[in-house]
């Protein structure tokens, strides 16, 4: 049943998670075929059952999780094995990990062994499936660091991955699934903690050595636009099946299942501006701005301790900004990690304390500025109560021991001194304005998926009626289809409450989407600052242009990282 | 590295100055001084001084001088001459009484501090890896139960076991006989039969936390990616556990070493009386309440830097095992 082309066949998989309460279905008769040297993205969103699929392969589940069916057709020199039939941790399973099938994930920090050097788990993995020495393993462990672009790869090989970024961990990353050759390349979503042009990068790479090689891939992702960039076939999977799959062009054009138009539109619709969004009246007038930044400056770590290895003048994290913010205005700031703009962020809250420079707040048109920088205790708490922060993680930010109620009257009691039924009345109103129902109020945080959750930090950020929010990737952690909710949720917020929004984020589509203005940030600089559209589709700096067209474009017909721009290039 | 060792050597410094005043203040703390104490309790036995004798014992032993003065004599004798004072009771000088129990005390602590790893690194794993098993939920028991006997009930039950079964003297680490014998083959394995009732009732409880540490930990460290990494390259299962989050799980073993000494020496003072074990702990306990001065705050300075140089200890044996320590 295997012709030549297919590397690798899965027949009706079937995988249970044997919970305390019931039986999860995570994968059910999933069935599909990978074709030597193509490339087959499995989509679906998070809890969809890709992974679980993936890591079946190589035969690695989770614990209360255990295969209940189906044949894993791995073709080899005398004819298919099935690999489902071997047990679990028997030589030959041992044998296909890493020597037939390689894997590569998501978190770049956190995949590598933080206390063995680079080199060390490279040649690990060369010496489990090769008969050599281990300086011959050292050889090809350098060779393989030299293939993945990782400079001076001899002095690299024996660092730790502390010491590495997180795109250069996911270069060792790779370097070491590919040790020994495989045949197959899993790769979960190699990119998703990378920034946009690191992505482009590492998506190239892969790329690169999949040619080379002759590779089959498996890449699972939740994002569209990856997807279009480099996949031959598409699987979209959601509730543990498989409910499409066919030709990239087709599953982009041709699309027969409602759930795949329905990710497919929630991609493209962030591709442009959040429609009937007019530019607030106050920018086109001389209307004061509600926050002026002015050559704010953070250097962490000047040299002050006596033993600190690191000499010289520390580390400039936000270097001279100037940023205005208009009443009922969307600021993004967008910018790769490292660049300053959470920290930019923070001091705009004081939560980092600046080490020069101002932030200057004015509650309405006539009130009077006031120097945010010299307020003390007492006024910075007001301070608080009109500027506010959502954060990135909703699963971090919402403490798991006290109900919704709590959570979202907390300010409330701290800050307005209210209690019993007038905070329960408040919390229902805000709970009704982010699209909760009120009876959830009496309920934990876990009873919330991760979308309910950034609704909750919503409703608890807007509770003091502010008049400026600060969202530090607030929508960084959802699924796509969640996030253009929140982010309409968010707009709607704002049209209701006349808000401005400071909108932090690595993600270019969706400040394109959210905001008026853009202010991009690179090394701890803003570098431009702009109108959305124009930062988009017609940016005058060469970083930003290269910012810009490192972003996957969601259409396969028109491939835009081919074409993008390279930090050599600009 | 270096750097980093004599980086925490120096900083020792002022600590130990800081913990040398604290040892004075505390000692200085209770009214009264030696003579007080002494005094009262002649006094119970029907003697009596009359007073030029006792401000003559006074100026002796230094205590008619302010007490900043008696910390700089106490303390520039100890750096000068090694000098820690003298013992008031004891009638001797402080350093011949204290380095005696002081070598007693290391070695229990380090014959537990041993049992208590090699007990509870494999229980520890096997619960971590096998959790809610039924050896797992066994083991859990007993480490409960271990944490929740007092010491002194478990070192009672062991000396009558032992007695009534094994027919040994109990009591101390050497049986009457050895007490004053000098070292010989003997005198080892009459220690060694002595040695294992003390070691298992201390190192009892902390085997069962350390159970429970390292269980915790690891149970952590198994669901994290670098775990599916190491078997996504075909290493056999108990080589991914070993080699991975097993040694990452290691460091609280390691931080270990710097609180089990002022541990055994606070925490099984009870135990060290019902055993009648010639550790610090009885000692100090004795020089506190007679207001021994220079023996009790020479005891606790001394348990201080122990203290310290067992976390120097740790804090290099970690930074040897945990990279992420050595580059910060």
């Amino acid at each position: 049943m295997i012709t030549p082309e297919r590397l690798l066949s899965v027949r009706n998989l079937s995988i249970d998670f044997h919970l305390r309460t019931h039986v999860l279905h995570a994968v059910r008769d999933v069935t599909f075929d990978l074709k030597r040297g193509k490339t087959m993205a499995l989509v679906g969103e998070s809890g969809s059952g890709k992974s679980v699929t993936a890591r079946a392969l190589m035969r690695i589940i989770d614990k209360p999780g255990c295969m209940t069916g189906g044949q894993i057709l791995l073709d080899g020199p005398d004819g298919p094995v099935d690999v489902a039939e071997y047990k679990e941790g028997s030589r030959e399973v041992l044998a296909i990990r890493g020597g037939r099938i390689g894997l590569i994930f998501q978190e770049p920090m956190s995949s590598l062994s933080p206390v063995h050097t680079i080199g060390s788990q490279i040649v690990e993995a060369v010496r489990l499936h090769r008969r050599v020495s281990k300086k011959e393993a050292r050889v090809r462990c350098v060779e393989l660091l030299r293939q993945v672009e990782i400079p001076q790869p001899e002095l690299m090989a024996d660092r730790y991955t502390f010491e590495f970024s997180g795109g250069m961990r996911q270069r060792a990353m790779i370097a070491m699934a590919l040790a020994c050759d495989p045949e197959v390349l899993i790769a979960d979503e190699p990119t998703t903690a990378l920034d946009v042009t690191t992505q482009a990068e590492i998506l190239d790479l892969i790329k690169r050595l999949q040619d080379e090689r002759g590779m089959s891939m498996l890449l699972i992702t939740h994002d569209m636009g990856i997807v279009a960039e480099v996949a031959d076939e598409v699987a979209v999977m959601r509730f543990g099946k498989i409910v499409e799959q066919g030709s990239v062009d087709d599953i982009f054009h041709a699309s027969r299942h409602p759930y795949t138009r329905q990710l497919l539109d929630a991609t493209v619709k962030l591709e442009g501006g959040a429609e009937g969004r007019a530019l607030p009246a106050s920018l086109a007038t001389t209307v004061a701005p509600v926050l002026s930044v002015r050559n704010l400056t953070k250097v962490y770590g000047a040299p002050s301790r006596m033993f600190s290895r690191s000499s010289g003048r520390g580390l400039v994290a936000v270097d001279d900004a100037n940023l205005d913010l208009f009443p009922g205005e969307n600021l993004g700031i967008v910018g790769e990690s490292g660049s300053g703009k959470t920290t930019l962020g923070r001091m705009i809250l004081r939560i980092v304390e600046p080490t020069s420079g101002s932030v200057t707040y004015r509650a309405d048109e006539a009130a009077p500025p006031v120097d945010v920088t010299a307020l003390g205790k007492a006024d910075l708490r007001r301070y608080h109560q009109d500027v506010r922060l959502i954060f990135q993680d909703p699963f971090a930010s919402l403490n798991p021991r006290m109900t919704v109620k709590q959570i979202i009257g907390d300010p409330l009691v701290i800050s307005k001194g209210m209690s019993g039924r007038a905070v329960e009345a408040r919390v229902a109103e805000l709970l009704g304005k982010v699209g909760l129902d009120p009876l959830a109020m009496e309920r934990y945080p876990h009873a919330f998926s991760g979308g309910q959750r950034q609704r909750i930090g919503i409703a608890r950020a807007l509770a003091l009626n502010p008049k400026v929010i600060v969202a530090d990737e607030a929508t960084s952690a959802l699924d796509v289809s969640i996030r253009s909710q929140i982010l309409d949720l968010l707009l709607d917020v704002q049209k209701q409450l006349h808000l401005s929004f400071v909108f932090i984020s690595h993600d270019i589509s969706v400040v394109r989407y959210f905001c008026d203005r853009v202010a991009v940030m690179h090394k701890g600089k803003i570098v431009e600052v702009g109108d959305a559209e124009t930062i988009c589709t017609n940016a005058s700096q060469p970083y930003t242009k290269r910012l810009i067209s490192s972003v996957p474009n969601p259409d396969p017909r028109n491939k835009r990282m081919l074409h993008r721009l390279r930090a050599d290039q600009v | 590295m270096l750097a980093y060792v004599a980086k925490r050597v120096l900083y020792m410094i002022p600590t130990l100055f800081g913990m040398s005043l604290i040892a004075f203040m505390i000692i200085q703390l209770p009214p009264g001084d030696y003579l007080t104490s002494l005094l009262s309790t002649m006094a119970d036995g029907g003697q009596n001084l009359d007073e030029a004798t006792i401000a003559r014992l006074r100026a002796q032993y230094g205590l008619d001088q302010p007490v900043y003065v008696q910390y700089f004599v106490w303390i520039g004798g100890i750096i000068t001459r090694g000098d820690f004072g003298y013992s008031f009771e004891w009638n001797q000088p402080v350093s011949t009484l204290i380095w005696d129990r002081m070598g007693s005390t290391l070695l229990i602590s380090l014959a537990s501090l041993l049992l208590i790893w090699a007990i509870s690194l494999p229980i520890g794993i096997y619960s971590a890896v096998r959790r809610h098993s039924f050896g797992d939920h066994a083991f859990t028991l007993l480490g409960f139960i271990g944490l929740a006997v007092p010491n002194f009930i478990m070192a009672l039950t062991l000396m009558y076991a032992s007695y009534r079964f094994l027919g040994q003297s109990v009591g101390g680490i050497f049986s009457p006989a050895f007490v004053d014998a000098p070292w010989s083959l003997a005198k080892l394995t009459d220690m060694l039969s002595h040695m294992w009732i003390p070691v298992m009732v201390i190192a009892m409880s902390g085997t069962a936390a350390m159970i429970r540490i390292l269980r915790a930990n690891l149970s952590d460290e198994l669901s994290k990616p670098y775990v599916i990494t190491a078997r996504a390259k075909g290493l056999p299962e108990h080589k991914v556990i070993l080699k991975y989050p097993v040694r990452i799980a290691l460091n609280p073993f390691v931080s270990s070493i710097g609180w089990v000494l002022p541990d055994l020496v606070s925490g099984v003072t009870i135990t060290a009386i019902v055993l009648n074990l010639p550790t610090a702990g009885p000692l100090l306990l004795r020089a506190l309440v007679g207001q021994d001065m220079y023996l009790a705050g020479s005891f606790i300075l001394l348990m201080g830097v122990l203290t310290l140089v067992g976390m120097l200890i740790s804090d290099i044996l970690l930074a040897v095992l945990d990279p992420r320590i050595r580059f910060n």
